[in-house]
């Protein structure tokens, strides 16, 4: 009963009223939830996995794709490792999603914890943070992520590297995102703190850590959730372009940056399906997301409409 | 004035030596530099040897303050990866770089203030409406993507611009120029559109949205009333008004640019510092990216500076503060 009830009361929210009066974002919600899909239910879907070495065949390579004098075998063309472009594209934007999505969870814990001790406990802990932040905040976050990335490669070996670069990429694209979190939340934290239902707590005798979590946490995450939302185009970007750098996934298993920087190199000499595909999924991708989030953004804060 | 400017630069010098600080760190700790230059066959002592000519032994502050010193007058050792100076590396490198950000920047800026003030005051118009849907676009597609698109286009299938490289050059002293020969404007081109699109259309949403704001205002409706010719209000009450937050940004995605041409480099393997650097992260090559990063912030902090003291020339307000709170001391 409770669930339909919250049905209901989403169905009559001003949310759902704005989304349903935007055919742009429902558009946006259509295409992102089939690439979205597409995406996770590649293995059922692709024609061969792409990421074993033991399906790809070099006599398969530089296929052109279907209507351009391709077969039925290769839709999409094939690229230089004999890889299937159309498996490819579905398992590459799996991986771009996965990536996206836990560089927006990683950097969200990080820039609310840190922004809510910065805000709540305050002093010389504050201070270190905020001027870590504000030196961070002086650089793009590319360069933050090349950086960290770089540094990791002066440390470890190559191989070793291959193995880990996902959490690698993860790590240093996270490391670099959780500025905004945290000056949000730090923010909202130094306005919530101040209120009355956090002396109450306090007078009551509630630990630091519960007050933080339990009390003021809650009130301050409707703009984390905004700033979330946006950050998960930019992410997705950041990820494709390190892997188009060449910093980022390795060409073993290539997500749709790696992919678009393998076709690249044959762009001149006319296969132009290697980078092209994978391109416009990765633009279709990231539009759609973004127009999702300023959406959602608009929604949540009439004020800045 | 002053103590407003005193104060910025000790924030600059602040930043600076914060970022020194981590070059350091990486330079020192991360990786034997030892290592790096000796062969496997050294002995013990040797390197003990060596790492005490090179003050390696010293203590920590020691060693930072004088690879401070150093970073000052350029000197950044040895490349991993090339055994070259590095400050050669990069200063050879740096004036592709500039030019193609300069580029870029009179590219965004020249085009997008002024396409802002059109869309702001028509945003009716149906070019507008254009305009402003094709920024989304602009702004949602990455750098990377929208230069391989430029080069099917005009290089591929065109066949009408080069697709790689500066062309030829001009050697000045040390700087080498793309600005004086054909082959160098022409292989501009697509590279400054590319890295400055982003800019462009982030300037132009900005005038538009400070423009529709402004247009708003009653001291427009004043002006109108005066009788005041249009080109007189939109140029002279309306547009000065959207200049504060407009330089803010604009000075902010300068530094933007020269940090994004990392990637401009790359698709159009551009000879500049970027490449550099992204060649000295596939490498792990940390002198390389020490320097890189004290040089870039540098930049960086230099650019923010000078934003600042524009704000006094766009803005008397400021002007009649910074007088007044000199008069107090």
């Amino acid at each position: 009963m409770a669930l339909i009830d919250s049905f209901r009361r989403a169905a009559d929210s001003d949310i759902w009223h704005s989304f349903r009066a935007s055919p742009m974002t429902m558009a946006a919600a259509a295409v992102t939830l089939f690439i979205v899909l597409a995406a996770f239910l590649a293995p059922l879907i692709a024609l061969q996995n792409p990421f074993d070495p033991a399906n790809l065949n070099l006599s398969d390579a530089m296929r052109p794709p279907m209507f351009f004098g391709g077969e039925w075998s290769f839709p999409m063309g094939s690229d230089d490792q004999g890889r299937d472009l159309y498996s490819a594209i579905l398992y590459g934007t799996r991986l771009s999603l996965e990536v996206g999505l836990a560089v927006v969870f990683f950097s969200m814990i990080l820039g609310i914890g840190l922004g809510l001790v910065a805000g709540y406990v305050g002093g010389t802990l504050d201070a270190i943070i905020m001027r870590i932040a504000d030196v961070q905040l002086t650089f793009p976050a590319i360069l933050i992520a090349l950086l960290i990335d770089g540094v990791v490669r002066g440390v470890i070996s190559v191989k070793r590297h291959e193995e880990i670069a996902v959490f690698v990429i993860v790590a240093s694209i996270s490391l670099a995102f959780w500025v905004q979190y945290a000056r949000t939340v730090r923010g909202s934290v130094m306005v919530e703190r101040n209120k009355e239902y956090v002396q109450a707590a306090r007078v009551i005798g509630l630990p630091r850590w519960l007050i933080m979590f339990r009390h003021v946490l809650p009130n301050v995450m409707g703009p984390v959730l905004v700033i979330a939302t946006i950050n998960l185009g930019l992410a997705i970007i950041t990820e494709a372009t390190l892997s188009f750098l060449g910093v980022g996934l390795p060409s073993t298993q290539p997500s749709l940056g790696t992919l678009i920087r393998i076709g690249n190199e044959y762009l001149n000499s006319g296969e132009w399906w290697i980078t092209i595909f994978p391109g416009l999924t990765l633009a279709a991708l990231v539009l759609a997301v973004n127009l999702l989030g300023d959406w959602l953004r608009d929604a949540l804060n009439p004020k800045l409409r | 004035m002053i103590a407003f400017i005193l104060r910025r630069l000790a924030q600059a010098v602040g930043v600076l030596l914060a970022v020194g600080f981590i070059a350091f760190s990486l330079f020192t700790y991360i990786g034997d530099p030892i290592n790096a230059m000796v062969g496997q066959d050294t002995s013990m002592e040797d390197r003990e040897e060596l790492r005490r000519k090179l003050g390696l032994d010293d203590s920590p502050p020691l060693q930072f303050a004088r690879f401070i010193g150093n970073a000052a007058s350029g000197r950044f050792g040895l490349s991993y990866r090339t055994s070259d100076p590095v400050g050669r590396l990069i200063l050879e490198r740096l004036p592709a770089t500039l030019e193609l950000s300069l580029c870029a920047a009179i590219f965004a800026v020249g085009l997008g203030v002024p396409l802002g003030v059109y869309t702001g005051l028509y945003p009716r118009h149906w070019t507008s409406r254009a305009l402003q849907a094709v920024s989304l676009i602009g702004i949602s597609l990455p750098t990377f993507l929208i230069g391989i698109m430029l080069i099917l286009f005009f290089a591929v299938i065109l066949n009408v611009l080069p697709s790689f490289g500066r062309g030829d050059t001009v050697k000045f002293g040390w700087w080498t120029s793309g600005f004086f020969t054909w082959s160098g404007l022409k292989a501009l081109i697509l590279p400054s559109i590319t890295l400055g699109l982003f800019q462009l259309t982030l300037i132009m949403r900005l005038v538009r949205s400070e423009m529709l704001e402004v247009m708003r205002t009653d001291y427009i409706k004043f002006a109108r009333a005066r009788g005041l010719s249009n080109r007189a209000i939109n140029f002279g009450h309306a547009l000065k008004n959207t200049l504060v937050p407009v330089i803010t940004i604009t000075g902010l995605q300068l530094g933007a640019i020269i940090a994004f041409a990392i990637v401009t480099e790359t698709v159009f393997a551009w000879p500049g510092m970027g490449q550099l650097f992204v060649q000295s992260v596939q490498f792990g090559d940390i002198p390389v990216m020490a320097a890189y990063l004290l040089l870039v912030s540098f930049f960086f902090v230099v650019i923010n500076m000078i934003v600042d003291l524009l704000y006094f020339v766009v803005d008397p307000r400021l002007r009649g503060m910074g007088a007044a709170a000199a008069g107090r001391h």
